[in-house]
């Protein structure tokens, strides 16, 4: 094989007239890798890198690999104020919450057997506890209460004396509510159990601070805060004793075997360096955008918040309107790149169950979009969805009324 | 003073680098092409397409469906999802709680079944094998002739490089319906691989030993196999194993596979050639040298020896000094001492198993690189035995 360093084609795309090119508004269910990103990638993808096994650690390159693995663990860890013999390497956000989840019931299930969480969690937690059920494992589902987050008191009254774990997410994905961490982390401690926290939509964007916070699991994913996708990683306080989910040679402290993907952890470190350098700028921005999307969106026919505003992040915007066809809106957005529920859920054209469980008519779920913006959304694309919503509900609305007429 | 131009790398078994043509074609869905395959937009259906024609097109290379496929984290993650999914996927009788497997399983088949074992009251059962490191197949016919919930044999072994008969182990698994688990970790690109054929139930790949890079692997698992997953949460991968789906490495393991297993019909034969010039000039050279694993059914980039009255460390530390960068035994056992379990399987002694040394070539292998190759080796082993050995 050459050596050399490899000519790479360009990361944007560049070739698209603006006009034509899809609106981006789908940050929530994956962001563009930024270009500082790909780079520190691209560098460990080549030969002209680091590219031996970070496990060999008798020769050399793989020493250097090492320490580029090293260096981003620092990097993550920093984020959170934590300790980076905590963090974790695993494939993504899902893998964490399997980890945490999982891992901890089993390795834990002398001290109890009961679990609490949270009716509108990720399916990767959902999915998680209703295997954990099929193990023996009980589980309690709390529901969220009209602002789309669960109530601290909702948490008391569900603790009992055999509940070990608490998981609760940090931000919604669909709707971008934003629960009370201190107050949650703190009852589960108060009854002698671990808490942990689906961050995958929090990380880089709200500030976290594992030293002071009392959380002691906290899943992480790099492609939500212009990272790549399939690299992630699961906080693990110490002492927090879990049993792996994959086995094997007995990397990542025990915690998570599998040979390390250099390139992939060098890119979430990048991210979530860059995550710490920007989230100031990004957030205010972000807000800035959203007060202008609110003012166009608010104002139309049948528009309705899916959250009430005041608790959720700026980025995520879900919003429904009445008296139109989900489906036949959808359709009439095609220039706009976004969701109508959660990506993860996308396939089939169920209502969102985070919707449902919030008590939002299935009609309205249909027709809710999830708008979610992030470091490279623009004014003018703010302009142009607000535009091309309205254009869309208008002729879908006369429409409907030439058929019933 | 060896420059970085000037090492000669030879341990593509632990890794072996991105090709440049994967890379190519994984570069822009990591950049501008960037959706999620899930996402219902344009771009998302875009993502999903180009995600499903890579499935098809490693589809084609292992003789199977695209629907038989489902994309991991790696080698590691796709043992550990054939081993518990395929044994936890239904309900046993204590009886059928066993798990048949060679005695030099690579430690994530090793680690999955101590887990069934720790907690699922399974039990481990290791077959018979000849000095070459072959299986002995009345063995395991005896073996599977009672119950058992799964079969697991690594296809080419990463240290000692034997090549298991893996149809006749296949047919014998068939005859007596256990499902069989193949580790084709080493082996994918480099031997031809028929699925179908082979009759077996999965099969697993890794993308870093192929030049896909790391952190992307493939479980086959034939149609109508029943599988708990590993990863809960999402539709991905049929409900089979959850979480977004790395779009930029899936096209990369598809890429390199496809070339991997045209270069290995073309220059396989080639590189066997010189890999057998390589283990001839090493046994002529160190005197005391022995050849581990079967002189001929192995991977045909694979060379492995123990130099008695050395030290395997020593050695490795001589050749890199001369700039070969080889290993002295499987990479993927973090950092440890112990004398590797598949030479003590062999009825190799504690001591000499101290004193193996592997190397593995890439398809690009020539008759100076060997050349090279065999000098520093004879010069590094009596080096090491001239400072007193071990
Ligand atoms: C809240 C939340 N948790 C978990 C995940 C899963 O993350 P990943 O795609 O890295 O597996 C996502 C996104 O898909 C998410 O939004
Ligand atoms: C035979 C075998 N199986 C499985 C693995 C694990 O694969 P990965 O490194 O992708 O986790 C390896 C190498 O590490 C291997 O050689």
């Amino acid at each position: 094989m050459p050596t050399g360093i490899v000519a790479l084609p360009p990361t944007r795309n560049t070739s698209t007239p603006m006009s034509s090119a899809p609106i981006y508004l789908d940050y929530a269910a994956t962001t563009p890798v930024d270009p500082r990103v790909a780079q520190a990638m691209a560098r460990h993808l080549g030969l002209d890198g680091t590219f031996a096994n970070p496990a060999s650690r008798s020769h050399m390159l793989g020493w250097l690999a090492e320490q580029a693995v090293e260096g981003a663990r620092r990097q993550v860890a920093d984020l959170l104020n934590a300790d980076p013999r905590e963090i974790v390497w695993t494939s993504g956000a899902t893998e964490a919450d399997n980890l945490a989840l999982i891992g901890y019931m089993r390795a834990n299930r002398a001290r109890g057997r009961h679990l609490i969480t949270s009716t509108i969690e990720h399916k990767a937690v959902i999915d998680t506890a209703h295997a954990l059920e099929n193990e023996g494992f009980e589980v309690s589902w709390l529901k969220p209460s009209a602002d789309g987050r669960i109530r601290p008191e909702a948490l008391e009254a569900a603790m009992r004396p055999d509940t070990i774990l608490v998981s609760l997410m940090a931000v919604n994905n669909e709707l971008g509510t934003v629960n009370d961490l201190e107050a949650l982390g703190n009852i589960a401690h108060r009854h002698g159990a671990v808490f942990h926290v689906d961050a995958a939509q929090a990380a880089g964007k709200l500030a976290l601070d594992l030293e002071r916070l009392p959380i002691d699991l906290l899943s992480l994913s790099a492609h939500k805060i212009y990272g790549p996708k399939g690299i992630g990683a699961l906080y693990v306080r110490r002492d927090t004793r879990i049993e792996p989910l994959i086995h094997g040679g007995g990397h990542e402290r025990g915690m998570r075997s599998g040979t390390l993907a250099t390139h992939q952890i060098v890119g979430m470190g990048e991210a979530f360096a860059l995550a710490e350098l920007e989230r100031g700028d990004d957030m205010q921005r972000i807000a800035e955008l959203r007060t202008r999307l609110l003012e166009g969106l608010g104002e139309l026919e049948g528009a309705r918040l899916s959250v009430p505003e005041g608790h959720g992040m700026a980025n995520i915007l879900s919003i429904g309107f009445d008296g139109v066809d989900g489906q036949a809106l959808v359709m009439a957005l095609r220039r706009l790149a976004l969701s109508t529920g959660s990506a993860c859920n996308s396939a089939s054209v169920a209502p969102s169950y985070v919707l449902t469980e919030l008590g939002v008519p299935t009609e309205r779920a249909l027709a809710t979009l999830r708008i979610s913006l992030g470091r490279f959304s623009t004014a003018t694309e703010i302009d142009t969805a607000i535009e091309d919503i309205r254009e869309a509900l208008d002729k879908l609305r006369t429409d409907s009324r030439a058929q019933s007429a | 003073m060896i420059t970085e131009d000037e090492l000669l790398y030879l341990d593509h078994a632990a890794t072996t680098p991105l090709r440049r043509e994967a890379l190519e074609a994984m570069w822009p869905w990591l950049t501008a092409r960037f959706a999620n395959p899930s996402s219902p937009h344009g771009l998302g259906r875009e993502a999903r397409a180009a995600l499903e024609a890579a499935r098809e097109e490693l589809a084609r290379g292992l003789g199977c469906r695209a629907g038989e496929l489902i994309f991991t984290s790696g080698g590691t993650e796709a043992d550990n999802l054939a081993i518990k999914g395929i044994a936890l996927g239904v309900e046993r009788p204590p009886a059928a709680r066993r798990l048949i497997i060679s005695p030099f399983e690579h430690p994530a088949v090793e680690g999955a079944c101590d887990y069934l074992c720790r907690h699922h009251g399974y039990r481990l059962e290791r077959l018979a094998v000849d000095r070459n490191g072959l299986i002995d197949l009345d063995d395991l016919a005896r073996r599977l002739a009672l119950p058992a919930a799964l079969c697991s044999v690594i296809l080419g072994h990463n240290e000692i490089g034997t090549l298991q008969p893996i149809e006749r182990i296949s047919a014998i698994a068939r005859a007596h319906g256990v499902a069989l688990h193949v580790d084709a970790v080493q082996a994918a690109g480099w031997e031809a691989i028929d699925v179908e054929r082979l009759g077996i139930a999965a099969l697993s790949l890794s993308g870093h030993k192929l030049g896909a890079g790391r952190g992307i692997g493939a479980l086959f698992l034939r149609r109508g196999v029943p599988l708990e997953p590993l990863l809960h949460g999402g539709h991905q991968e049929r409900g089979r194993r959850g979480g977004t789906e790395q779009l930029p490495g899936v096209i990369a393991l598809a890429r390199a596979f496809t070339l991997a297993r045209a270069e290995a019909e073309r220059h396989g034969e080639r590189v066997a050639a010189l890999r057998d010039a390589f283990i001839r000039g090493v046994l002529e050279g160190c005197p005391g040298a022995r050849l581990t694993g079967d002189a001929e059914r192995r991977l045909p980039h694979h060379a492995s020896f123990l130099f008695p009255g050395t030290h395997g460390e020593a050695v490795l530390l001589a050749l890199e000094a001369r700039g070969v960068i080889c290993s002295s035994g499987s990479a993927c056992k973090a950092g440890e001492d112990e004398p590797s379990p598949a030479l003590l399987a062999l009825g190799v002694s504690r001591q000499e198993a101290q004193t193996a040394v592997r190397f593995c070539f890439d398809i690009d292998i020539d008759q100076p690189q060997v050349d090279r190759a065999v000098r520093a080796v004879v010069e590094a082993v009596a080096q090491v035995r001239g400072l007193g050995g071990r």
